[in-house]
């Protein structure tokens, strides 16, 4: 059986079924990360003191991170717009610079982690440590899953833009929402726990 | 114009550009005024004002929303008003007269 309204509209909600979807699944994961700084305020403000996040953690190298995935979010973006002006290999070559950002920021990371565990800065050590590994570990995942879904999209799942290239567009679309939605966390996350 | 004309979407990367420009700049002033070290209030004013421009820039061009149906808006408000109250609980216990 075909999957109805993957390329046109549904006529009662407007849009395509998978953009639907994803919106709602945006929605519960955005209460997801809202529970995580909703705990982070809570513990900040019952704590008798906080630590600035500069004092522990590197900012530079977050500030470095912060520019890798917003420069992700345009080539994702740039992506989308090459497919729907007909130019697949602008395609490849954005969506491969939006993969290569994500392997980027996700080293850059992990040299972060493996610093703060060599100077035996673990999650246990204080709350503040706690929640920072706890959100940037969930963020982190959430970076990897769009790797895995972007990496089909340039890869195996590309031979779609020969057969149905509307519905391979529309798929490319939707996760660029997914991957807009994680350089959104990070513009909240950078400030909160590195710079205030 | 139809939107999805190679002429619209022209125009469209060329706000892209922009907006990228715009966060870029945005990153620039949350790391200058992080330097300025203000009151733990003024900086979170500030820091979340700003973090809030950037992330309207990325919802509203990059995601699209400045042109979406109403389905996603509606979903979007409701799930708006959930996260505020998410905000608010942990302050609530301020508005306690038995803490006051």
């Amino acid at each position: 059986m075909e999957i109805p309204y993957t390329i046109h509209p549904r006529p009662d909600t407007g849009v395509y079924n998978a953009k639907l979807g994803v919106w709602l699944f945006l929605a519960s994961e955005v209460m997801l990360f809202g529970a995580l700084f909703s705990s982070y305020v809570l513990l900040r403000i019952g704590s008798d003191s906080w630590p600035h996040g500069y004092s522990i953690l590197d900012w530079k190298i977050a500030t470095f991170n912060t520019v890798v995935l917003i420069s992700s979010s345009v080539t994702m973006v740039m992506s989308w717009a090459s497919l729907m002006l007909k130019d697949f290999k602008k395609y490849k070559l954005y969506m491969g610079l939006t993969i290569l950002c994500a392997f980027i920021f996700l080293a850059v990371k992990a040299f972060e982690y493996n610093t703060k565990f060599g100077h035996h800065l673990y999650p246990s050590t204080n709350t503040f440590l706690a929640i920072y590994f706890t959100i940037t570990g969930l963020h982190g995942l959430h970076v990897i899953g769009g790797i895995f879904v972007n990496s089909y999209l340039w890869g195996p799942g590309s031979k779609m833009w020969k057969t149905q290239p509307e519905r391979f567009t529309n798929r490319v679309e939707v996760a660029g929402l997914y991957w807009h939605f994680v350089d959104l966390v990070w513009i909240f996350l950078f400030p909160v726990l590195y710079l205030l | 114009m139809d939107a999805s004309s190679p002429e619209a979407i022209k125009k469209q990367v060329r706000s892209y550009i922009v907006v990228f420009v715009a966060l870029m700049g945005l990153t620039i002033v949350t790391v200058a005024v992080s330097t300025f070290h203000l009151s733990v209030a003024a900086a979170v004013i500030i820091a979340l004002a700003v973090a809030i421009v950037k992330a309207s820039l990325v919802a509203g061009v990059f995601m699209h929303l400045i042109s979406e149906k109403k389905l996603i808006y509606a979903t979007l408000a409701l799930t708006a008003i959930f996260f505020i109250v998410l905000m608010i609980l942990p302050t609530s216990h301020q508005l306690d007269p038995i803490v006051q």
